[in-house]
C-alpha cells in the first residue's frame, strides 16, 4: 500500500439484504491523481464498489478510506457531505433530468444541496466547462434535444463541477457510438491529467480498458 | 430554498399539462363553495332589496310567487288578471297609494309595463334623457333597453303580437320613445315603461280607426241606421298614436273592468299596512301578497339547494383531493431513478422530500390564489352576473 493512495480498502465485505450476491476484497489500494478500470464479468460488484468508495452504501465490515476519511464509518449526513465535496458521479444512463436545460443539469448538484453555494463563480466554471466539452452553445437546450454523446458530455460536466478529488464512471461508454465514446474518454482522461484528479471506471469494453493505467480484474474478489 | 423553489417551478412548467389541470382542479373545489356562496348572498340582496321597497302586492287569487315576480321582476307567466276596479276599492279605503301595474305584453323580447307616473315616484326612478310619458302611445325605456336597442328619444318601438298565428289578436302598437331612464341597476333597466291605457291599446279593448261617420268612408260602411253605423273590414285602423289620430281612439266597455296584473300599494306605516290586509283577509277573488315574504320563503329554498350543492361540490373537492393524492404518489413511482439520481450526487432525503412538496405547494398555492382572485371578482362583479343569469 503506498503513502499517497486516495483510496484504501481492507478486510471490505458486502451483501445485498439476504441474497447470494457477496463482495470482498482482502486489500485494495488506488493512488490518487490515476486512473484505474474494474473490469469483470456482471455481477461481479464492479458498480457496487463505486457506491461502497462514495459512500452511497455502507460495508456490512471492513473499512474504506476515501481521500483519507473512513466512509464506512461517516454516518448518512457526513458521508452525504463527503460525496458532495470529493467525489464526482458519471453514470451509463446519464441521469439528466429531463425538465431542467443543459445548464441547470451542469449546476443540479448546487441547486440540490443547500451545502453548496451557487455562485458567480460557479456559473462561470459551469460554462467554461462546457465550453471545453463543445457544449456552450446548447446551454439553454433540454436533455431530449441533445445526442446520446451530447448527453455524456453534459453528465461530465455535472460530475466535476464541484471539482472532486475522484471522479467515478459507471460505464460511461455503454450506450455511445465509437465516435463519441472517443469524445467523451478523452474529456475524461483530459480532466483527470489537468485537475490531478482520480478516474475510477467500471467498464467490459477492451478498447477502453487498454487506455487506462491500471485495471483492476473483479474475478479475483468475486465469492 | 429558491434553488428548491426554482427546481420545483422548472418540473411544473416542463408539466406544464398536467399541471395545469391539477391547478384547475383545485382552483374550481376551492372556488365553487365560496363562488356559489357570494352568488347566492348577491341574489339574495337582490331579491330582498326590492321586495322590501315593495309592501303590498295586490292581485287576483293564485300563486303569491307568480304575482310578486310578474309584478317586482316582470317575470314569470301572466297572472290571472283583476278588474281596474280593484285598484278604486284599495283607493277608497284611504289606507295607501296605489300604482296599477299590467305586465302581459314585450317587445323585442323586453316587458311593456304598464303603470302610471307614480311608479317612478315610489321606486325612485330618474329620467335620464327626455321626459316621463304624458299621453296615449308614449312610452319611455329602461337604460338597458335603450343600450341594448340603440334607441334614442324620439324613435319609436312597435308591440310585439301575443301570438303570430293569432288572427283576430291585437294590433301591434308603434309607440313613441319620450324618455330614456337613468340607470337603476334593477330590473327596471330591462323594462319599457307606458301608460296603463296605452297596455290596453295593444290589448286591443281601446282602439283608433277611420271616422265612418264621414261621407267619404262610405267604402268602410257596411250599414248605416239613424245613429248607428256598422263599419265593414275595410275600415282603416291606426297603430300608432299621433297628434292627428288621437281623437279617434276611444275604449269600449266599463273601465272598471279592464284588466291589471297587480296594483301595489304603499301604505305609510305599519298600522295602514295591517288594516289593508286585514281587508282583504277573507276576499274570495283577491290575493295580497307581501313580497318580502315571498321571496324570503324562495330564499329559503334556494339556500336549501344551495347546501345541497356545497355539500356536492365539497364530496368532488375530497375526490379530487384523493385523485390529486394518487397522480401525485404514481409521478413519484415515475420518478424513482430521477430521486436516486438527487441522492447520488448528494441530494439529502429532507432536501428531496422538500422539493417535492415544493411542487404540490406552488400548485396548491396558486390555486389558493386563483380561487381568491375568482371569490374577489364574484363579488365585485356578482351582482351584475345574477343580472345576466335573471335576464336568461
Amino acid at each position: 500500500m503506498t503513502s499517497d493512495a486516495v483510496i484504501r480498502i481492507r478486510d471490505l465485505e458486502f451483501r445485498y439484504g439476504e441474497g447470494d450476491f457477496r463482495l470482498r476484497i482482502p486489500e485494495l489500494s488506488i493512488q490518487s491523481a490515476s486512473s484505474v478500470a474494474f473490469a469483470g464479468p456482471s455481477g461481479s460488484g464492479k458498480t457496487t464498489l463505486l457506491h461502497l468508495i462514495a459512500g452511497i452504501v455502507t460495508p456490512i465490515q471492513g473499512r474504506i478510506a476515501t481521500a483519507g476519511v473512513d466512509v464506512s464509518a461517516l454516518s448518512d449526513r457526513d458521508r452525504r457531505g463527503f460525496r458532495i465535496r470529493h467525489i464526482g458521479l458519471v453514470f451509463q444512463e446519464f441521469e439528466l433530468l429531463e425538465y431542467l436545460s443543459v445548464l441547470d443539469n451542469v449546476l443540479l448538484p448546487y441547486r440540490i444541496n443547500p451545502a453548496l453555494d451557487l455562485t458567480q463563480e460557479v456559473v462561470e466554471r459551469a460554462h467554461a466547462l462546457t465550453e471545453q466539452v463543445g457544449m456552450v452553445d446548447k446551454l439553454r437546450r433540454a436533455p431530449r434535444q441533445l445526442s446520446q454523446g451530447e448527453r455524456q458530455r453534459v453528465a461530465v460536466c455535472r460530475a466535476v463541477l464541484a471539482e472532486p478529488r475522484v471522479l467515478m464512471a459507471d460505464e460511461p461508454t455503454g450506450n455511445l457510438d465509437p465516435l463519441n465514446k472517443g469524445k467523451v474518454l478523452d474529456i475524461l482522461f483530459d480532466y483527470q491529467k489537468t485537475s490531478g484528479t482520480t478516474l475510477l471506471t467500471v467498464t467490459h469494453d477492451q478498447d477502453v480498458l487498454e487506455r487506462f493505467e491500471r485495471v483492476v480484474d473483479f474475478k479475483e474478489f468475486h465469492a | 430554498m429558491k434553488q428548491t423553489l426554482y427546481l420545483a417551478w422548472r418540473y411544473l412548467a416542463f408539466h406544464r399539462v398536467k399541471t395545469m389541470i391539477l391547478l384547475l382542479s383545485i382552483t374550481l373545489i376551492l372556488f365553487l363553495p365560496v363562488g356559489l356562496r357570494v352568488l347566492v348572498n348577491q341574489s339574495s340582496l337582490q331579491l330582498t332589496e326590492r321586495a322590501e321597497a315593495t309592501p303590498l302586492v295586490f292581485g287576483s287569487k293564485g300563486s303569491p310567487l307568480e304575482l310578486s315576480l310578474n309584478t317586482l321582476y316582470f317575470r314569470s307567466d301572466f297572472p290571472e288578471p283583476m278588474g281596474h276596479e280593484e285598484q278604486e276599492r284599495i283607493l277608497e279605503t284611504g289606507l295607501a297609494p296605489v300604482v296599477p301595474m299590467y305586465v302581459r305584453y314585450h317587445s323585442q323580447g323586453h316587458p311593456i309595463v304598464g303603470t302610471s307616473i307614480e311608479y317612478f315616484e315610489h321606486r325612485a326612478l330618474a329620467v335620464g334623457a327626455g321626459r316621463l310619458f304624458a299621453k296615449l302611445g308614449e312610452c319611455v325605456l329602461g337604460a338597458r333597453v335603450a343600450r341594448s336597442l340603440g334607441a334614442e328619444v324620439g324613435d319609436a318601438i312597435i308591440s310585439s303580437p301575443e301570438n303570430l298565428f293569432d288572427l283576430a289578436g291585437e294590433y301591434p302598437l308603434k309607440m313613441v320613445i319620450v324618455g330614456i331612464l337613468d340607470h337603476a341597476d334593477s330590473p327596471d333597466d330591462d323594462a319599457i315603461f307606458a301608460d296603463i291605457k296605452t297596455t290596453w291599446i295593444i290589448e286591443g279593448i281601446g282602439h283608433g280607426h277611420q271616422d265612418v261617420s264621414e261621407q267619404d268612408a262610405t267604402s268602410a260602411v257596411l250599414s248605416r241606421e239613424d245613429n248607428r253605423i256598422v263599419a265593414n273590414a275595410s275600415i282603416v285602423q291606426f297603430n300608432e298614436i299621433t297628434d292627428e289620430n288621437v281623437g279617434a281612439f276611444h275604449f269600449h266597455g266599463d273601465i272598471s273592468h279592464f284588466p291589471l296584473t297587480a296594483v301595489i300599494a304603499f301604505p305609510p306605516d305599519q298600522k295602514a299596512s295591517a288594516l289593508l290586509q286585514g281587508r282583504y283577509q277573507s276576499d274570495e277573488s283577491i290575493q295580497v301578497a307581501r313580497p318580502s315574504e315571498v321571496m324570503g320563503e324562495l330564499l329559503d329554498t334556494i339556500l336549501t339547494i344551495e347546501s345541497f350543492i356545497v355539500a356536492g361540490a365539497v364530496l368532488v373537492g375530497l375526490a379530487t383531493l384523493a385523485s390529486a393524492a394518487l397522480v401525485f404518489s404514481l409521478s413519484l413511482r415515475l420518478r424513482r431513478r430521477e430521486i436516486e439520481t438527487l441522492f447520488k450526487i448528494g441530494g439529502s432525503r429532507a432536501s428531496v422530500i422538500s422539493l417535492m412538496l415544493s411542487e404540490m405547494v406552488v400548485v396548491l398555492v396558486s390555486g389558493v390564489v386563483l380561487a381568491g382572485v375568482l371569490t374577489v371578482l364574484t363579488s365585485q362583479y356578482g351582482a351584475v352576473l345574477v343580472r345576466a343569469l335573471v335576464r336568461m
